[in-house]
């Protein structure tokens, strides 16, 4: 398969676009996990509360 | 408990939408203002990306080290993360040195990879070097062992660096370009200009990355604690 220079170019510049992407997306996935611990984190500590109180 | 900062904390959202501009405006420059090489042609356009992004590769994995050697020289905890998040950063920007680098050797000398560069070679054994680290780092149960062992692992990668950046140097190799010569950057003043502009941008990134890895992997371990102590 033979490539162009302008689409070379294209390519160099949409790999790193994509990496970032991703980079972002694993990103913001590990965030929601750390939302929903510190959720039931929070549940947790508020039954612990209740059950002293 | 780790201490996340709140004040550095507040200012990433800030850093991230620069980052973004900054992006944005090395993008312009790089693709549109910028004049076309006389010798390379359009193709010289990926020198903008592919250059910064192995500088950061390399800043990252010196940084790395810095902070192994902090680790080893002060006993504090806090540096072996610091130090595997620059690394794992490195890595990152390494692999992507080679994928740009790969994608413009294909446009400027018709072949993906070439195993008579010793700049590529080189930056290809620094790369896997860095590789290797994650594997014995995850080879090893959590602790001062890991953390003594992944340091010492990260000092000895840093020799690595000079001879990488100055393999063009050191060795006759005429297949990839030397940019950078004692008389300074062999490229006219708009081209440099956006070159600079290209690195601020790639480097405030790969600091963005580093902070939101950093803070996301103290959060998680904050949150290990909480759980044991809630339990």
């Amino acid at each position: 398969m033979s490539w162009s220079q302008e689409e070379l170019v294209a390519a160099a510049y949409a790999v790193v676009f994509v990496f970032v992407l991703v980079y972002v997306a694993i990103i913001a996935a590990k965030l929601a996990r750390l939302q929903r611990e510190t959720a039931e984190l929070a549940a947790l500590a508020r039954g612990k509360a209740r059950n002293e109180g | 408990m780790t201490d996340l900062s709140l004040t550095s904390l507040r200012s990433l959202p800030a850093l991230a939408w620069i980052t973004a501009a900054a992006m944005g405006l090395a993008l312009v420059l790089a693709l549109i203002v910028a004049p076309e090489d006389a010798d390379q042609g359009i193709s010289q356009r990926i020198f903008y990306i592919h250059v910064p992004i192995a500088l950061t590769a390399y800043f990252c994995f010196g940084l790395g080290a810095l902070k192994a050697l902090l680790l080893l020289w002060r006993g504090e905890e806090r540096y072996d993360l610091e130090s595997y998040v620059a690394i794992h950063q490195g890595t990152i920007f390494g692999a992507l040195t080679l994928i740009t680098g790969a994608i413009w050797a294909k446009a400027s000398w018709g072949v993906w990879w070439t195993w008579s560069s010793n700049q590529l070679v080189l930056f290809l054994v620094l790369f896997l070097f860095y590789c290797a680290y994650f594997m014995l780092r995850f080879s090893l149960d959590d602790g001062p062992r890991r953390a003594r062992s992944s340091a010492v692992y990260a000092l000895f990668g840093v020799a690595l660096i000079p001879v990488s950046f100055l393999a063009i140097r050191l060795a006759e190799d005429f297949i990839h370009p030397t940019v950078f010569t004692r008389e300074g950057p062999q490229m006219s003043g708009s081209m440099f200009a956006t070159f600079v502009v290209s690195w601020a941008a790639v480097t405030l990134l790969a600091y963005v990355l580093y902070r939101v890895e950093l803070t996301g992997k103290r959060l998680d371990a904050d949150l290990r604690e909480l759980r044991e102590a809630l339990q």
